[in-house]
């Protein structure tokens, strides 16, 4: 019933996502995923001939205000969230993989 | 102390005339979470020797005689950051986060001199009408403890309708305070886009969020919303209008007469539970048998919703939720060779699969070459939901009808079935896509289970909202009754 989307599809959406779908996770995600997609294909029905966008419902537009910095002196506190630190500078693994040729 | 026979003004007397202290009050509060949580499930979280610290300040300073929030127990929401206080969101992703600031929201609670007791259970970064998505573990029904409490402010709401705490925060981003307080019968007000500021609450949808307590009274509920609302530099979407005291019109001399409301004939049809239909069919009798007019009105586009909402709240997920990359802050995957490693890993491990299936579905809806067919196209059925309500309002003063198609259903029931549990939000994600103010009320019962007549608004008129929903609370009995707790009692 649900080919709205392709296994490969999906994959590569989870690709662009930075999410990783084992095979079991991949079959139901397909399924899911395409009966809501299915859903949504019923917006077709709708003629929205000039009709415009709507991305926001706030009464407040271009609100400007000063950049001042506030509450920023909490470099501890901060860092005590981070997974890994090191002399007070977050850690993060090599970008690019040395144990690969 | 449980809170069954307690509301904010008979609490307030009784610190007042110094019956209890706050700390008293505290205490007991936290005795008897302790107790009913081992069957409700509704804490992440206690904050207790702090909220026991606060209590003792605060009968220090003296309870504040004007101020009916001064000395109260409140619980908040865990996607409402807390300042050195862990706020996980219910995700793995945040097991171990501590904030260094709290929500705007929160400071302002904080102000009104209440004690915040701890953090509550919801659906993993409020994805979710059930709180099965939570990854800590699952609340339970007040009424039933097979049953869901609702989400994704499902914590909030069966902490209040358990009797833990008088007022709890959630937030609302298609129902989320609105359906758990229908499924736990107390009384749950989401607030027009922009009455509350959003800083501090971890964005899930950013054109839909929005936070708004729940309580055990209408009353409770507008003072709650005059202490939480107002203009916030953090947060340029809120308003600048002026925030009224919700509460101070509601007495004795508070009327419904001559008010028009209409009753969308797509709130009431198929897919409707019966009984649910006709609670919804009676309050309306009792609106008019209280001197307001009643007519049928149509939303046709109101089955577009769950569509439009599904693409837009998703893709604004997507966009907010790119955030967790296990850097910073967060759950960070061991086992990993290089930096792709720990964004993949991190988050592949760290969410559940309800977030994983918005984040896909909203990457796929903004993806290249769908983005016109998905986003724009829920983003212009949006401007037609709008406009429906819109053209109601013209000439009505409120909308009335149910907040969910159906009572709450078991636990585990629906979670495998994401659709079926998308579809339960068909009544109440309108309102958010429109941004307007919703608020649901006790309403009737259908096998021993609560149901919730939801009043949708004008943009920034809460006022009518809870004038209407006072009257009604003050005609009718459904509010009194109170749950057996399951095993507790």
């Amino acid at each position: 019933m649900a080919n709205n989307i392709s296994q490969d599809q999906v994959k590569h959406v989870a690709e662009l996502a930075k999410l990783e779908l084992n095979d079991k996770q991949l079959d139901y995600f397909t399924d899911q995923l395409g009966d809501i997609i299915g859903l949504f294909e019923t917006l077709n029905e709708v003629d929205t001939t000039d009709v415009p966008v709507t991305t926001s419902v706030s009464d407040q537009l271009n609100v400007m205000r000063e950049d001042v910095a506030d509450n920023w002196n909490q470099k501890e506190a901060l860092l005590a969230n981070a997974p890994e630190t090191e002399n007070g500078y977050i850690k993060v693994p090599t970008i690019i993989d040395e144990s690969e040729d | 102390m449980n809170y069954f026979d307690k509301d904010l003004t008979s609490l307030h007397d009784d610190l007042v005339n110094k019956k209890i202290t706050a700390e008293e009050l505290t205490k007991q509060t936290f005795a008897n979470m302790k107790q009913t949580d081992q069957t409700t499930q509704a804490f992440l979280n206690l904050n207790e020797d702090e909220a026991v610290r606060t209590a003792q300040e605060i009968d220090k300073a003296g309870i504040d005689p004007e101020n009916l929030l001064s000395g109260i127990p409140v619980a908040i929401k865990d996607n409402l950051v807390t300042k050195g206080l862990t706020t996980t969101a219910a995700s793995k992703m945040l097991e171990n986060f501590k904030p260094i600031y709290s929500a705007t929201a929160v400071e302002k609670l904080a102000a009104k001199q209440t004690i915040n007791v701890g953090k509550t259970n919801m659906d993993e970064f409020a994805m979710g009408g059930s709180t099965e998505n939570s990854a800590f573990k699952v609340t339970t029904n007040a009424w039933d403890k097979t049953k869901v409490p609702g989400g994704s402010s499902g914590g909030s709401a069966a902490a209040v309708a358990s009797g833990q705490v008088p007022l709890a925060l959630g937030s609302d981003t298609g129902g989320s305070i609105r359906q758990p307080a229908s499924f736990n019968g107390v009384v749950g007000m989401k607030p027009t886009y922009g009455r509350v500021s959003r800083w501090g609450l971890i964005a899930f949808g950013s054109s839909l969020d929005e936070i708004g307590p729940i309580t055990r009274s209408v009353k409770d509920n507008a003072v709650a919303l005059s202490a939480i609302a107002g203009h916030d530099d953090h947060d340029l979407t809120t308003s600048t209008k002026e925030v009224p005291d919700f509460a101070a019109e509601l007495n004795e001399k508070t009327t419904v007469k001559g008010m028009k409301i209409g009753l969308p004939k797509e709130f009431i049809g198929e897919g409707v539970d019966e009984d649910v239909k006709n609670a919804v069919l009676a309050a309306a009798d009792k609106y008019r048998e209280l001197g307001a007019t009643v007519d049928e009105v149509s939303l046709p586009h109101n089955k577009y919703g769950v569509a439009a909402y599904y693409i837009i709240a998703s893709s604004e997920a997507s966009s907010n939720l790119q955030r967790f990359d296990g850097i910073r802050y967060g759950y960070r995957a061991d086992d990993v060779k290089n930096l792709e490693d720990v964004y993949v890993k991190s988050r592949s491990e760290g969410f559940g699969d309800e977030v994983k299936r918005r984040i896909m579905l909203g990457t796929y809806s903004l993806s290249a070459g769908f983005y016109d067919a998905y986003f724009k196209k829920a983003a212009k059925v949006r401007t037609l939901i709008i406009r429906d309500f819109q053209k109601v309002m013209e000439d009505h003063d409120f909308i009335m009808g149910p907040v969910a198609p159906t009572v709450a259903f078991s636990i585990g029931a629906e979670i495998s079935d994401p659709m079926t549990m998308y579809m339960n939000d068909i009544l109440t994600i309108p309102v958010n896509l429109a941004g307007l103010p919703g608020m649901s009320i006790p309403a009737g019962f259908s096998n021993g289970m609560p149901i919730g007549l939801q009043l949708i608004g004008k943009p920034f008129d809460e006022e009518t909202l809870y004038k209407a929903g006072y009257v009604f609370e003050q005609n009718t009995d459904f509010h009194k009754k109170t749950p057996e707790l399951g095993g507790q009692a």
